[in-house]
């Protein structure tokens, strides 16, 4: 292994080759390939229904849970095929956080949902130690201030932006390398949008991010990386400044100037 | 100019009076429906109060030392002294016929009490003594009203001559009418100042018992399973339709299942409230596994990709998340379920509940029976007194099914106080 692919490798995180996906009948995405970088944040942008969440469900496999749906090719996540058949997807997913849509907290208090997902992967051994890492995971989301002092009270009864900040806590109490985020945004006012966009940025110093969003501006601000995708297919993937001041195909030039989509 | 906030045009006047015409098409409705049911529970409770009240004859007794020998006192003839009381009382009567009659004033059980007083008190060996007996059944009902005492002698239960003694009685205040705590505490009986309901209580508590800690459990795994875990395919329709089927399946039919399979086959032991238990949750189990779907089905799916999303296995997401948000969905269907149970007489026929029995289960071994269908023997049976056992019967069961639905509800309303 020479040099320069050490370096390839060391800065990839997460790599796709080949990838296609199938509702039923129905082809999803279409051979998609792209590296994610380690520590960016990567967007993938692109019309509803052209299969950017479709491919990032694939990154933590929640599309095992769709009956009809199949998926060739390969994915790796520093360097491991995530579809060999000896993975095991609970394992995978405690590595590959999501945060979704729609701000989904469980109906329990803050605590519990911070502290849940280390609970159940033991990764912690004492009750004090449990208690620092939520409130360290909650400083990191920058919800420390607003709910330390109702800790015990339902996570359900915070605001939009609050209950996707606390999301976002949980996703990162269990310390995965890779966090995947689905238009997390959508679902929030402009300010709230704001400091979630902000924590993004603070995130990638320990995390790949991986983000979804139907906002061009959302892309331009937060994500160092973007990729544009279309009916299925990857249609540009480059440095977001590329891609927003300097596309290379008329199909993403087309979008981001607001023609299609 | 005109307001037009204020200007009623005619087509919005029809829509207003079609609003109004139908809140009072509901009204009506709902006044009717409670009629109908202040109806029916006014007369079984009117009727069923009866059943509260027990009259009882005083009678002093001569215990003669003569008819009790010392080594076995239980053993003596007490319904003989009993009688000879009687006829002291009224020395007067000397045909044989009359004489039946008089004894038949008092209760057979007569006899039992005076024996147990004279077991538990040798000393009275010898004593005239006050002793208030059950009255039979139909100087209770004389007692309560509900016989004719004029027009034809011969077509009376009570002729003059009998009124005339119980007359006499009640001067010397030697009847009066008890509350009637028998009929709390002892078991089934053919005479009916002497039956009671708590054997078919038992049963009924042991039966639904059963029921439930078959049912509950199964159908709420089962609706979990086809809900959460297995494959959307034929399969999973064609057990759906099963489902949905056995749902509507007339409840004798699980009784001459229950007949074939646990008595016959597996030799269960006949009229047990477990074979009725496992009756009933055979029949209830298509009704809690439809309503257990119903209520994960209503779990938002958000939920169960928070939990998957953060790694967690699909049994954890299940019962850490979805099981509790459906918990309360799921015991109403319970209800539902045991209600239908609690009611439900046709298969427990099958199985052999419907035997008289006097003895009050302790187990679910014995035999027993059930409140639906000891209101079910009562109505069959000839004397007038049973009218008013089986309207008290109606309503300890409406009183268990409230008892019943009651837990339930504040089970349910503890667990969806939880966020």
């Amino acid at each position: 292994m020479n040099m320069q692919e050490t370096d390839t490798l060391s800065k990839t995180q997460v790599s796709a080759r080949n990838v296609n996906v199938f509702y039923g009948e129905k082809q999803a995405l279409h051979n998609i390939t792209l590296d994610v970088k380690r520590n960016k944040v990567t967007s993938f942008i692109g019309p509803s229904g052209c299969g950017k969440t479709t491919f990032l469900k694939c990154i933590n496999r929640m599309n095992d849970l769709i009956d009809i749906c199949r998926i060739e090719g390969d994915i790796l996540i520093d360097g491991q095929d995530i579809y060999d058949k000896n993975v095991d997807v609970v394992a995978l997913r405690a590595h590959v956080g999501m945060v979704f849509q729609k701000p989904n907290p469980f109906p329990k208090s803050i605590f519990e949902n911070v502290a849940y997902g280390m609970k159940i992967h033991n990764m912690t051994k004492s009750k004090s130690e449990l208690e620092d890492r939520v409130e360290d995971s909650l400083r990191r989301a920058a919800l420390w201030d607003e709910v330390k002092d109702r800790l015990d009270q339902p996570g359900t009864g915070l605001s939009g932006g609050q209950q996707q900040r606390l999301c976002i806590a949980r996703t990162i109490a269990v310390q995965p390398r890779v966090i995947l985020m689905d238009e997390p945004a959508s679902a929030l006012d402009p300010i709230a949008t704001a400091k979630v966009e902000e924590l993004i940025h603070e995130l990638r110093e320990n995390f790949t991010i991986i983000i979804v969003t139907h906002s061009m501006q959302q892309a331009a601000r937060v994500s160092q990386h973007t990729a544009f995708f279309h009916l299925g297919e990857l249609v540009e993937y480059g440095k977001t400044n590329t891609i927003f001041t300097n596309p290379i195909d008329e199909r993403t030039q087309n979008y981001i100037t607001g023609r299609i989509g | 100019m005109t307001n037009i906030f204020t200007e009623i045009s005619p087509a919005l006047r029809r829509r207003h009076a079609a609003e109004t015409r139908f809140m009072w098409f509901g009204r009506i409705a709902i006044f009717i429906a409670i009629g109908f049911l202040v109806v029916m529970i006014g007369s079984i409770a009117w009727i069923g109060s009866g059943a509260l009240k027990q009259t009882q004859v005083e009678l002093s007794v001569f215990i003669d030392p003569q008819e009790i020998s010392a080594d076995a006192i239980a053993d003596a003839d007490y319904s003989k002294l009993v009688k000879s009381a009687l006829r002291s009382r009224f020395p007067e009567v000397k045909k044989r016929r009359d004489k039946k009659n008089l004894y038949g004033l008092v209760s057979y059980d007569a006899a039992y009490t005076l024996r147990d007083k004279v077991v538990a008190d040798p000393d009275l060996i010898g004593q005239t003594v006050n002793i208030w007996f059950v009255a039979s059944d139909d100087l209770d009902m004389l007692i309560k009203g509900n016989l004719t005492i004029t027009g034809d002698e011969k077509m009376r239960r009570f002729d003059d001559k009998q009124l005339g003694w119980v007359e006499s009685l009640k001067q010397e205040d030697a009847i009066e009418t008890r509350f009637n705590r028998a009929f709390f505490t002892s078991g089934d009986s053919r005479e009916p100042e002497l039956a009671g309901i708590l054997g078919a209580f038992v049963g009924t508590a042991l039966t639904l018992l059963v029921c439930f800690c078959l049912s509950f459990p199964v159908g709420i795994l089962a609706a979990i399973y086809l809900e959460e875990f297995a494959r959307k395919n034929r399969w999973n329709d064609l057990i759906e339709v099963n489902i949905n089927n056995l749902a509507a399946v007339p409840s004798i039919v699980f009784g001459l299942l229950g007949l074939a399979v646990f008595l016959n086959a597996f030799g269960l032991p006949r009229s047990s409230p477990l074979v009725g238990g496992l009756v009933l949750a055979l029949m209830t189990l298509p009704t809690m596994i439809i309503a257990a779907r119903a209520a994960l089905r209503a779990v938002p799916p958000s939920i169960r990709e928070a939990a998957l999303g953060i790694g967690a296995t699909r049994i954890q997401t299940v019962f850490h998340h979805v099981a509790p948000l459906a918990l309360p969905g799921m015991l109403t269907g319970a209800i539902v379920g045991m209600a239908r149970a609690l009611g439900e007489t046709a298969p427990l026929l099958m199985i052999g509940m419907v035997a008289f029995i006097v003895d009050i289960p302790n187990s679910i071994l014995q035999p027993a029976t059930a409140l639906p269908v000891q209101i079910f023997l009562w109505a069959d049976s000839p004397e007038r007194a049973f009218l008013e056992k089986t309207s008290a019967a109606i309503i300890v069961l409406i009183l268990f099914l409230i008892l019943m639905n009651l837990v339930a509800i504040l089970l349910r309303n503890k667990f969806s106080q939880r966020f």
